[in-house]
C-alpha cells in the first residue's frame, strides 16, 4: 500500500494486543454467504508510472483553443497567491470546524467570506457554502416555500438550464411545483424575461407563488429589469431570488439595492479553476428575516472564556446533525475550500481589481461584437450585455464544430443550450473576460469570415 | 474584547487601508462600462478589503496555523476518515490539461477526462458490485439526496405511489432523515438492538408496503458490521421496499464486501472519506452513487458514454427520459474526481484491500489499549472506528467526554467526534484511519490513557482545557443569540486605484 506505515512487526504486534491470530478473523461479523471475491482491478501503479499515465489523460483534453466559452463558468486570470494559500495542508487537509479551540483559522476565514460576499450582494446573510450555482438555486427555490408556506416557484427561462433542470429535480423531490417564465421573443426587450407573462402567472389565485427565479446578468448575457421583476413578485406576496455572477456585481447593481430577498449563483469566476465543473462554490445570500431559512454553514463571532474574540459555526439548531428530519436541508459537506480561494482572490484583486476584471471584460465584449459584426455576425438582442451575448449565425451548430478546426471554440450553438426557444436556433453565444487578447478576437473574426464565405480549412487541427 | 490574543489575527477588513494593493490587472479603456444604463449599475463600491500582497500573504499563512490539520497530526474524527491526503493527487489535479477544461466544451476537446471519468466508474461498479455509478453527485448528502429520488422513480415507474416511508435506524448520520425529507418521505426511525445492530423485529414490525426504503450506514456509526443484513436485505426484498447503503464507512469493508452483490439497490460513496480526497476544512467532496440495474434508467444526467469507436461522450439534455433529472450544473466536482482516481490506481486492487485490513487493525488496536480506561459498550470487533464512553469516568469524577476531548487538544491531537451516535452516553467515536504509525497509535493511546488518571487526580485541569490552543473555549451560546455573521463598518473604496 502506497501510503501505509506498518511493517510486519507492527501487524504482529497489533494482532497480539488485540489477541486474534489474523486479521481475518476481525472480519468475521460479515455473513460468508456475503463475502466479496477478488477484486477485479489493475495492480498498484508505482507514483512514477502513474503521473506519467495522468500527464497523458490531461494531455488528451484540449485547452489550448482561442475560447469564447462562458454559459456559466467563465475564464478568469487568477492571481498566483490564491493557489499558493490552497496548497498549505493546514487548509486543505483539516475537516469541518467543529473543535473551534483548534479551527480559528478555517472559522475566521469563512467569516470573512461570509462578510466579503454580502458586501457584492448588498445582503445581511451569506451562507458557506453550497455544490455549484445549480444547487444553491434550488436551495433558495426551496427557502422561497419554506418562508411563504406556499408550493409554486416561477423560474425565468433566460436561467441557466441547468440550474432550472436541478430547480426541476429538487421541486420534484419536495412536492413543489416549478414553472417557466417565458423568454421575450422579438422586439427590443428579446432575450429577457417576459414580465407581462410574469404578472399573468402571478395574478392566478388558485396557484399562489413562493418565489420568482431571476438572473441577472441572465443566460444570454443580457440585463434583465430586475427592479421591475422584483416589484412583481412582492406584489404578489412572492419573495425575489436573484440568480448572480459575483464578479459582475463590482459594477452591477447589486441583489439588495434592487429588492431581492436571496441571491444565489456561482462563485467559480471568483479565482476557481474550470476543471470540467467542478468543485465549484454555490453562493446563497439572504436578507436578515430569512437567516433560519438559508441552508448551510454560518459562522459568527463571540468570545472565549478569556474576552478573546473568536469565530465559530453558529444557528445549528437548522443544520442536519442537529435536527435531523425535521433541518433546512441535508448539506453537510460543502465547498469550504473554494469559499476560501474565492475569499484569497477578492483580498489579492481588490475592490478597484475587481472592478477591473468586470469592465476590462466588458471592454473586449465590445471589441468581439464589433468585430463579428464586421465579419457577418451581428448581435441577435438588442437589450444592453455586460460580457457575453449572442450572435446571429446560419447553421450555428455546423459553423461551431467547424471553428474548432480553425483553433477556435466559439462559445456554444444557442440551439444546444436552449434547444426549445426557436428564436435561438441560428445563434452562438459568445463570451469575453479580462483574458481575452485581441489576436484572439482577430483569430475569431477572421476564421469565421472565412467560415461564412464557405473557405475550406487549411491544415486543420484535430 | 481582545481583539487579537497573542497568535490571533486582525480580520481582512482591519488590515485595510485605502490606496493599498493594485496592479494585478490591466486599466480597462474608460468609458468601457457606458454602454451599461445607468439603472443597473453599481451606484457605491462594495467595501472590500484594500490589501498589498505581503499583507494577504501573511495573514493567511498566519491563519493558516491556528487550525489542526492531518498534514500536522493524528486526527481520528470518527465517521469522517481523515486519512493521509497524497500529494501526487494535488498536483494531478492541477495539471492544465485537467484545470482549465470548460465545463461546456464539446465532446472532441474533452476526450482525456471524459476518459477518467468512465474508468472511474468502472473502478467504483467493481468496488461496490453495483451494475453503474454516477459521478455527479457534489457530496455524500447530496448522493443521497440522488439516491432516493431515484428510489422514488423506480417505485413511481411501477405505479406504485403508496410508498411515503423511509426507515432509518436510530443510530444513522443525521443527513439520512433529512435527505428523506428533502425528497418528500416520512422517516421511521428503528431502534437499535442492544448488540448496536439494528433491531431486527422492531424492523420488520414498521416494514411495510408504504415503505419505500431503508437507509443503513454498514458498517453502522459504532462501527459495527451488521451482522444481520442478509436478513435485512431479504426482509426489505420481501416487502417491496429497497435497500439504501450510506457509504460513509466503506474504508473498512474495501474486498471484502460488495454491497451491490450483497443485495443493496443503492449506496453513495465518500470520495473524501474512503478514497482520500482532502476534505478542505468542509469541503469539497464529491459522492458518487452506484445503482443495481433495476435503478439505472434513473441516473441523473449527464451519464458519460462510451462510443464504438472508443471515443467518449456526454448524454445529451432529455436523451434518456426516465431521468431524475439534473442534481447540479455541469457534469460533477471533476477536480475532486481526479483525486480519486489517481488514488484507486496507485492502490490498485491489493492496495485497497491493504487499506481496509489496515484500517480496521489500527481501530481493534487503539479499541484494546484503551479498554483498560474507557468503557467499550460492544466488546465484539470492531471495524475500521469503534466508539468508547467515558461514562464511568464522568461518573466517578465529574469530568465529561467533552472535557477529556478538549484536553486532548492540549496533547497534540484533535479530539475524536463525540456525542454520536447519541445512542452511547459520554460517547467518542475514534477512528484511526490505516495511513498512521504504530507509533501513533501508541502515543495516543498513552494521552487518553493519561486524560483518564487526569480527571481522577486533577479533573479542574481536564475540565478548563484547552490551555495551550490559541483560544479557549467559545461562547456559544452569544453567538447564536446575537448574531455578529458579517464584518459592517467599512465604506466601499472611494479613493481612485493606486495605481
Amino acid at each position: 500500500m502506497p501510503y501505509g506505515p506498518h511493517v510486519a512487526d507492527d501487524r504482529a504486534r497489533m494482532l497480539e494486543t488485540i489477541g486474534v491470530a489474523s486479521v481475518d478473523e476481525l472480519f468475521d461479523a460479515i455473513p460468508s454467504a456475503l463475502r466479496a471475491g477478488p477484486l477485479r482491478l489493475d495492480g498498484p501503479e508505482p507514483e512514477l508510472e502513474l503521473s506519467a499515465r495522468l500527464v497523458g489523460l490531461a494531455a488528451r483534453n484540449r485547452v489550448d483553443l482561442a475560447s469564447f466559452l462562458g454559459a456559466g463558468a467563465y475564464r478568469h486570470w487568477t492571481p498566483a497567491v490564491v493557489d499558493q494559500m490552497l496548497l498549505r495542508g493546514e487548509w486543505y487537509t483539516a475537516y469541518t470546524p467543529y473543535q473551534p479551540e483548534v479551527s480559528q483559522g478555517t472559522l475566521q476565514s469563512i467569516y470573512e467570506y461570509q462578510s466579503m460576499l454580502a458586501e457584492l450582494t448588498g445582503l445581511d446573510v451569506v451562507s458557506a457554502s453550497h455544490y455549484d450555482g445549480g444547487a444553491a438555486t434550488a436551495e433558495a427555490a426551496l427557502m422561497t416555500c419554506r418562508a411563504t408556506r406556499r408550493d409554486r416557484v416561477l423560474v425565468s427561462r433566460a436561467v441557466h438550464p441547468h440550474y432550472r433542470q436541478t430547480v426541476q429535480t429538487y421541486a420534484d423531490g419536495a412536492g413543489l411545483v416549478a414553472d417557466d417564465i417565458p423568454l421575450v421573443a422579438e422586439g427590443p426587450l428579446a432575450g429577457t424575461t417576459d414580465l407581462a407573462a410574469l404578472a399573468a402567472l402571478l395574478a392566478d389565485p388558485a396557484r399562489p407563488v413562493a418565489g420568482v427565479v431571476a438572473a441577472q446578468p441572465n443566460v444570454l448575457g443580457l440585463l434583465e429589469d430586475m427592479p421591475g421583476i422584483g416589484r412583481l413578485a412582492h406584489a404578489a406576496g412572492a419573495l425575489f431570488v436573484s440568480v448572480i455572477e459575483p464578479v459582475s456585481l463590482a459594477v452591477l447593481a447589486p441583489p439588495g439595492e434592487y429588492g431581492a430577498d436571496i441571491a444565489a449563483g456561482e462563485g467559480q469566476p471568483l479565482g476557481i479553476p474550470l476543471q470540467y465543473g467542478g468543485p465549484y462554490l454555490g453562493i446563497v445570500s439572504c436578507t436578515d428575516p430569512l437567516v433560519r431559512q438559508i441552508p448551510g454553514r454560518l459562522v459568527g463571532q463571540t468570545t472565549d472564556l478569556d474576552g478573546r474574540r473568536a469565530f465559530v459555526m453558529t444557528m445549528r439548531a437548522r443544520e442536519q446533525d442537529i435536527r435531523r428530519e425535521k433541518a433546512v436541508s441535508n448539506i453537510c459537506t460543502n465547498q469550504a475550500l473554494l469559499a476560501l480561494a474565492a475569499s484569497v482572490y477578492l483580498a489579492a484583486i481588490g475592490p478597484h481589481g475587481l472592478r477591473d476584471v468586470a469592465a476590462g471584460g466588458a471592454a473586449r465584449a465590445s471589441e468581439l461584437e464589433a468585430a463579428l459584426a464586421a465579419a457577418g455576425a451581428p448581435r441577435l438582442h438588442a437589450g444592453p450585455y455586460l460580457n457575453e451575448f449572442v450572435v446571429r449565425v446560419p447553421g450555428a451548430r455546423g459553423v461551431h464544430a467547424r471553428l474548432l478546426e480553425r483553433g477556435v471554440l466559439a462559445g456554444i450553438p444557442t440551439a444546444d443550450l436552449l434547444p426549445d426557444e426557436p428564436s435561438l436556433s441560428d445563434g452562438l453565444l459568445v463570451c469575453a473576460t479580462e483574458v481575452t487578447t485581441p489576436a484572439e478576437i482577430e483569430l475569431f473574426a477572421s476564421a469565421l469570415r472565412s467560415e461564412l464565405a464557405g473557405v475550406a480549412v487549411a491544415g486543420g487541427v484535430r | 474584547m481582545t481583539v487579537v490574543g497573542e497568535r490571533l489575527q486582525p480580520t481582512l477588513f482591519e488590515l485595510s487601508r485605502p490606496g493599498r494593493g493594485g496592479g494585478k490587472i490591466p486599466h480597462p479603456p474608460a468609458g468601457a462600462l457606458d454602454r451599461i444604463p445607468a439603472g443597473a449599475r453599481r451606484v457605491s463600491p462594495p467595501a472590500l478589503p484594500e490589501l498589498a500582497e505581503p499583507e494577504v500573504v501573511r495573514h493567511y499563512v498566519n491563519l493558516s496555523t491556528l487550525n489542526y490539520s492531518v498534514d500536522a497530526g493524528f486526527y481520528p474524527l470518527g465517521s469522517c476518515t481523515m486519512k493521509f491526503n497524497p500529494k501526487l493527487n494535488e498536483w494531478a489535479a492541477r495539471l492544465p490539461g485537467f484545470a482549465g477544461l470548460h465545463p461546456m466544451a464539446p465532446d472532441a476537446l474533452a476526450q482525456g477526462t471524459l476518459a477518467l471519468l468512465f474508468e472511474l466508474e468502472e473502478m467504483l461498479a467493481e468496488i461496490s458490485g453495483m451494475a453503474a455509478v454516477t459521478l455527479q453527485p457534489a457530496a455524500g448528502a447530496h448522493g443521497e439526496l440522488t439516491g432516493i429520488l431515484m428510489v422514488r422513480a423506480y417505485h413511481r415507474s411501477r405505479g406504485d405511489l403508496e410508498r411515503t416511508e423511509v426507515l432509518v435506524p436510530d443510530s444513522s448520520h443525521g443527513t439520512n432523515p433529512a435527505t428523506a425529507s428533502m425528497a418528500g418521505f416520512r422517516t421511521v426511525t428503528i431502534p437499535s438492538a442492544t448488540d448496536g445492530g439494528v433491531d431486527l423485529d422492531a424492523f420488520r414490525a414498521a416494514l411495510g408496503p408504504r415503505t419505500a426504503a431503508i437507509m443503513i450506514t454498514n458498517p453502522s456509526t459504532l462501527g459495527l458490521f451488521e451482522r444481520r443484513i442478509g436478513e435485512l436485505l431479504e426482509a426489505t426484498h420481501a416487502a417491496g421496499a429497497l435497500a439504501y447503503m450510506d457509504g460513509a464507512n466503506l474504508n473498512a469493508i474495501l474486498g471484502r464486501f460488495r454491497p451491490g452483490e450483497a443485495g443493496f439497490d443503492v449506496m453513495h460513496f465518500n470520495v473524501h472519506k474512503t478514497f482520500s480526497t482532502p476534505h478542505g476544512g468542509g469541503g469539497p467532496g464529491a459522492g458518487p452513487v452506484g445503482v443495481r440495474a433495476n435503478l439505472v434508467p434513473f441516473l441523473p444526467g449527464p451519464r458519460v458514454l462510451r462510443e464504438d469507436d472508443g471515443t467518449y461522450r456526454l448524454e445529451r439534455t432529455g436523451e434518456r427520459s426516465t431521468s431524475i433529472g439534473r442534481m447540479r450544473s455541469f457534469v460533477g466536482s471533476t477536480g475532486v474526481l481526479v483525486r480519486a482516481y489517481a488514488y484507486l490506481r496507485a492502490h490498485g486492487a491489493s492496495g485497497l484491500c491493504e487499506v481496509s485490513d489496515d484500517a480496521v487493525l489500527a481501530a481493534n488496536y487503539l479499541k484494546a489499549r484503551l479498554s483498560p480506561a474507557y468503557l467499550v459498550p460492544f466488546e465484539r470487533a470492531c471495524m475500521h472506528e469503534f466508539v468508547a464512553s467515558a461514562a464511568d469516568i464522568k461518573h466517578r469524577t465529574g469530568v465529561r467526554t467533552l472535557d477529556i476531548a478538549k484536553r486532548l487538544i492540549d496533547k497534540g491531537y484533535h479530539p475524536p467526534t463525540i456525542y454520536f451516535p447519541l445512542t452511547v452516553e459520554e460517547g467518542m467515536l475514534i477512528e484511526p484511519t490505516e495511513t498512521e504509525s504504530l507509533e501513533t497509535l501508541d502515543a495516543f493511546a498513552d494521552a487518553l490513557l493519561e486524560i483518564a488518571r487526569e480527571a481522577d487526580t486533577d479533573p479542574e485541569v481536564v475540565t478548563s482545557a484547552p490551555h495551550t490552543a490559541p483560544v479557549r473555549r467559545l461562547d456559544e451560546a452569544t453567538a447564536a443569540r446575537q448574531p455578529n455573521l458579517r464584518w459592517r463598518g467599512m465604506t466601499g473604496a472611494q479613493t481612485p486605484c493606486p495605481d
